[in-house]
């Protein structure tokens, strides 16, 4: 009975708490820099904001430019029924759905840079090449991640990798999967879009990545891709966190909550790597992502042994 | 217990991998000095209650003043001194040697498990890191153009070589303890390269002439 309660709730904080972490995000940004920064809510007041706009479609535009937005939080929604988060199940899990969680997130991604190809502009068009080549450097360190964690705890389905299989993992293989915590939580910076990668603040198109990528998206299509960017966020917080809490605590209710507290780590934990280190050039972001991938591939290795 | 041995050892080839992708040379020698502290830490983690305590704190002391901060001083100095602050065009850029490194390290940990040691019963970890620290260490050498960079890569060698060491350091500590002099080599090539810089804005060795930059 608990169980099912708190697989509701996850879905629901999942839906409505993960703006809070973008706030939490930029309130400790702020404080570090000694400044009192925006009130936690103000994600959501953007997106309400955003929401009661309207929308201009340039006229070079086809169907595509619409459904990009639409299609990348749909696919951002279905991941999240994937993950275990902070309840003792995911929604869904069978064998293999990290790959399944994998490709939505591809997915979403392919969405959006559709869109921004499908503008014709030449800026769009950068960032949407700067993107991809990213996120296909990304993509192994999480693939290597995860086979790292099927062959240590055994199992082959999200619940049992993030849950069951970890307790007894810590204590026989704890400084591995460290270091498959470590490079995923490198990867989530890369993927949603956040500082040494990507700067979420920029405003000079030469230097955007992600944000370049919706320049030409307005009104209601922005608000459905800052909360999708929103939900993504929560999603690989989710990840590093139950990884990291590793141990299932008695109680399934204490459990969740520390699930909620690691998750307001996670948003804290970006917020001070966003305030202590400069963004990366270009040309060295490579070398980061391959370095993540290097370091899921030792934790491989360290378990092949 | 074990877990944090096996800590100690994975973030010690971390380090190696650090080192490697580094352009910044500030960054390489903090990761030199932090691996010099790592190492220092080994004999003592290391140590089961039957060894001789005397030639453990010999070691671990050894090690710490030695590696943990004696050089990374020594080459802190010279690059401050030196102006070169990174390392601008390698040999072989800094991805394919962090690609080559891990490579290595991989088939480090792959082999040792077939490999005939002279001492039985070491913790598993051991000669693979030392062998993967070894092995970065001479890629350092081998790519980097900046005698620093080169100078940086020596000393990750010698830590290598200081971890296959504590293998023997049952047998023969006094050797290990000898060993760790190694290092005293690579003081005297740093002391080479501040020498070779001032070689080359005096056109000169001579120290006198330092004095004359002032006002």
């Amino acid at each position: 009975m608990t169980a099912a309660i708190l697989g509701a709730l996850q879905l629901l904080a999942f839906l409505a708490a993960s703006p809070l972490l973008l706030g939490i995000v930029g309130r400790v940004k702020a404080r570090v820099g000694g400044r009192e920064g925006p009130p936690l809510l103000q994600p959501y007041f953007d997106l309400a904001r955003l929401a009661r706009k309207g929308t201009v479609y340039s006229t070079t535009t086809t169907w595509v430019f619409r459904a990009g937005p639409v299609v990348g939080l749909a696919a951002v929604l279905a991941a999240g029924l994937l993950a275990p988060m902070g309840a003792p199940a995911a929604t869904l899990a069978f064998a293999g759905d990290f790959a399944l969680l994998a490709a939505l997130l591809a997915l979403a991604r392919f969405a959006t840079v559709l869109a921004a190809l499908d503008t014709g502009s030449s800026f769009e068009g950068m960032g949407a090449a700067r993107e991809v080549t990213f996120s296909a450097l990304a993509e192994p360190a999480l693939f290597l991640g995860f086979l790292s964690l099927v062959r240590s705890t055994g199992g082959l389905d999200l619940t049992h990798l993030l849950g069951d299989g970890l307790a007894e993992t810590w204590h026989t293989d704890g400084p591995a999967l460290l270091l498959v915590a470590l490079s995923i939580f490198v990867v989530a910076l890369a993927e949603n879009a956040r500082l040494p990668v990507d700067d979420p603040a920029t405003h000079l198109e030469l230097t955007m990545i992600h944000e370049v990528m919706v320049l030409d998206h307005g009104g209601p299509d922005l608000a459905l891709i800052q909360y999708a960017g929103a939900l993504k966020l929560w999603l690989f917080g989710a990840l590093v966190v139950q990884l990291a809490l590793g141990a299932r605590l008695a109680d399934p209710a204490a459990d969740f909550a520390a699930f909620l507290g690691g998750q307001a780590f996670f948003a804290v934990a970006i917020g001070l790597v966003e305030s202590t280190m400069a963004r990366l050039r270009l040309v060295r972001v490579p070398q980061l992502l391959v370095g993540a991938s290097v370091l899921s591939a030792f934790a491989l290795v360290l378990l092949l042994r | 217990m074990t877990g944090w041995i096996d800590l100690l050892f994975i973030l010690v080839l971390v380090l190696d991998l650090f080192a490697l992708a580094s352009s910044r040379l500030r960054a390489g020698i903090r990761a030199v000095a932090a691996q010099g502290v790592l190492l220092a830490l080994l004999p003592v983690a290391l140590a089961g209650g039957a060894t001789e305590t005397r030639h453990v704190a010999t070691l671990a002391l050894g090690a710490l003043v030695v590696k943990g901060v004696g050089i990374p001083w020594l080459l802190a100095r010279a690059t401050r001194e030196s102006t070169v602050s990174r390392e601008t065009a390698p040999l072989v850029g800094f991805l394919p040697t962090l690609v080559l490194g891990a490579f290595g390290v991989a088939a480090a940990i792959w082999f040792t498990a077939d490999l005939p040691l002279p001492v039985p019963g070491k913790h598993p970890l051991l000669v693979p890191t030392a062998l993967g620290t070894v092995w970065s260490g001479l890629l350092l050498i081998v790519t980097r153009r900046k005698a620093v960079g080169q100078v940086l890569g020596f000393v990750v060698l010698e830590n290598g070589v200081f971890v296959l060491g504590l293998l023997l350091s049952d047998i023969m500590p006094a050797l290990v303890e000898v060993g760790v002099l190694l290092d005293l080599l690579a003081a005297v090539f740093v002391m080479g390269l501040v020498m070779f810089d001032i070689q080359r804005a005096f056109a000169s060795l001579d120290t006198e002439k330092l004095a004359s930059l002032k006002d």
